[in-house]
């Protein structure tokens, strides 16, 4: 089956950070681009492959990193996330409390099942980036790194895009993104 | 949105034939009873020969949503494609603190943006997905006027800048000029209005709409592809105009690279022609023609029979005057230069009447050529000079865009420039 991943030069530069990423044991700089022997099929990270990822444009505070995380593997589990372009990032969910969305941190991380493909969208689950380094603004480019539950690392470089949605609560009422 | 793996244009315009399958299905409910009664009485053969004809009814039936055109390539696609049912071109101003980089991130987003949703894909962050799932020969054309580029720091061609003053012109302010254009053309008007909003969702933040027109042809499959098209005066409108894919075509439109982020491709000119045809109507149709120079049924020159004859400009009525005038808008916009030709791809506009009127209505004359100063504006003018058309056509709006080249995959149209 056809998979469209590497239409922007975000998404290309994504899809080769994460085909040299899928061969190195742990890497969490892409840059680093060593390319150790290939182990890979037993690292988590070597199974998922991430589209149409995208990070909603902001100029301070907070912002999230949606996409759909492929897994073509056994099961999975997506446990942190990191990035230069925030302080800290948070798998976050959305659910419902008192009738308002409001988010908080996904406690045990991610569940990505074996052959499926899990959402990250405004209104749900996504990966909360805090305390930005600097404007993240429309056109930027922001490299993620997700970290799965046997400890292997993935980057996935994510273009921003203005967007008006994705304003959900915090538990404490602060508006976030 | 659901996202399914491997959620791809691929797999969501089979769920969209799925759908449309169905629903042909239900429409051909004659065919569909006679083949659900044939399966039932003949087996596995039946159905699956009924399964067949049900898709093929499906699949014409949707031919018109399905169809795409490429995106990527060396040239921008929504010019030599055979021109869609529906256009709009919108041209928008940089906001004052856009630079070189933030035109930069600005076409990468936009570009990108095109790429898919022209391909019947989601643009990354559309919020309403579903609409972009029909393509129905979706283009989009971007379009660089002189102040882009002159704010992207590049080499702008010496005809990138307003047209001479001509002295039929009444042009209003709102119809003019623009750093950049975004020309979007398909065969269904949701699918021009949701590209058009996502595109300028993602441009708001760079630049902001100077102008928007819409326009618009017969719908597709409504005439056989390839006729001229008939503008609201009732004339065949372009019956002289290069084919595209003849090195004809190649040598009067494309732009040989000077300066070089221009190579592979044009300038595009776009006069908004109000068409006053409250005047028209008091015009016989031997007047009509005669202003034209071409009956007004077949579209061919009054010495000819047919559309594409060449005319005649020699020939006299029997008290001696040319049979085709030589005020008739065809002597006049004929060149005896070779290359003062222009690739013309209009489209109607009717808009609301103004008060007490009940008709605004004109003709977006677009036109491509390699070089503005060189072929449209010796035509222009000629036309200003004298062109008994004049006398019900009034240009209202014009502006001037380089067209840069195309882009592959991965890349973004205005890479050669910023």
């Amino acid at each position: 089956m056809q998979r469209h991943t590497a239409i922007t030069p975000a998404l290309g530069a994504a899809l080769a950070a994460l085909l040299l990423l899928s061969g190195c044991a742990g890497t969490a700089d892409a840059a680093g681009g060593e390319t150790a022997a290939p182990t890979a099929a037993a690292e988590a990270a070597a199974s998922i492959t991430v589209e149409e990822a995208w990070v909603k444009a902001a100029d301070d505070g907070m912002t999230a990193l949606f996409g759909d995380l492929v897994n073509e593997g056994a099961d999975v589990t997506l446990v942190g996330a990191a990035t230069d372009a925030a302080e800290m990032a948070e798998l976050h969910e959305t659910v419902e409390t008192d009738g308002t969305m409001q988010m908080r941190q996904k406690e045990g991380g991610f569940e990505l099942a074996a052959g499926e493909t899990f959402s990250l969208e405004p209104g749900a689950n996504h990966v909360m980036l805090m305390g930005l380094a600097g404007p993240l603004q429309a056109g930027d480019e922001v490299t993620v790194t997700l970290e799965f539950g046997d400890g292997s690392t993935l980057d996935v470089v994510a273009p921003v895009k203005d967007y008006a949605g994705a304003n959900e609560q915090y538990d404490d009422g602060h508006e976030a993104h | 949105m659901a996202r399914e793996p491997g959620g791809s244009g691929f797999s969501r315009r089979q769920l969209l034939l799925g759908g449309a399958a169905a629903a042909g299905a239900g429409a051909a409910s004659v065919l569909g009873a006679q083949a659900i009664g044939g399966a039932l009485a003949g087996g596995a053969n039946a159905a699956a020969s009924a399964a067949a004809e049900a898709a093929a009814a499906a699949a014409r039936e949707t031919a018109v949503g399905e169809a795409i055109v490429p995106y990527h390539g060396a040239r921008q696609a929504g010019i030599e494609t055979p021109p869609q049912a529906y256009a709009r071109y919108i041209a928008l101003d940089l906001a004052p603190e856009v630079d070189a980089a933030a035109i930069r991130r600005m076409l990468r987003v936009l570009s990108d943006d095109a790429a898919r949703i022209t391909q019947g894909r989601a643009p990354l962050a559309d919020t309403e997905p579903e609409l972009a799932l029909m393509p129905a020969r979706l283009t989009v054309t971007f379009g660089f006027g002189q102040g882009l580029v002159e704010r992207a720091g590049g080499t702008a061609p010496t005809w990138l800048r307003p047209l001479p003053a001509f002295g039929i012109d009444r042009l209003r302010p709102e119809w003019n000029g623009g750093d950049l254009l975004l020309h979007l053309g398909a065969d269904d008007p949701v699918t021009v209005a949701h590209a058009a909003r996502m595109l300028l969702k993602d441009a708001r933040s760079f630049a902001s709409v100077r102008w928007s027109q819409q326009g618009f042809r017969r719908a597709a499959g409504a005439e056989a592809s390839g006729s001229t098209m008939r503008n609201l005066f009732g004339q065949l409108d372009g019956t002289v105009n290069p084919a595209p894919g003849t090195a004809d075509f190649d040598e009067l439109v494309w732009h040989a690279g000077d300066p070089a982020w221009l190579a592979g491709g044009t300038s595009m000119v776009l006069r908004r022609i109000a068409m006053d045809l409250d005047g028209w109507d008091r015009v016989d149709r031997p007047g009509r023609e005669a202003a034209v120079g071409r009956k007004l049924g077949s579209g061919a020159p009054l010495t000819g029979e047919r559309e594409h004859d060449e005319p005649d400009f020699e020939a006299l009525t029997p008290v001696g005057f040319p049979v085709i005038g030589d005020f008739s808008h065809l002597r006049r916009s004929r060149s005896e230069v070779p290359g003062e030709r222009i690739f013309r791809r209009g489209y109607n506009y009717d808009e609301s009447p103004a008060d007490g009127g009940i008709s605004d209505a004109g003709l977006l004359f677009a036109s491509y050529q390699a070089d503005v100063d060189r072929q449209f504006v010796p035509i222009q003018r000629r036309l200003d000079e004298l062109d008994l058309l004049n006398e019900w056509t009034t240009p209202i709006g014009s502006a001037v865009f380089a067209i840069p080249p195309g882009c592959a995959e991965g890349g973004y149209v205005g890479e050669t420039l910023v």
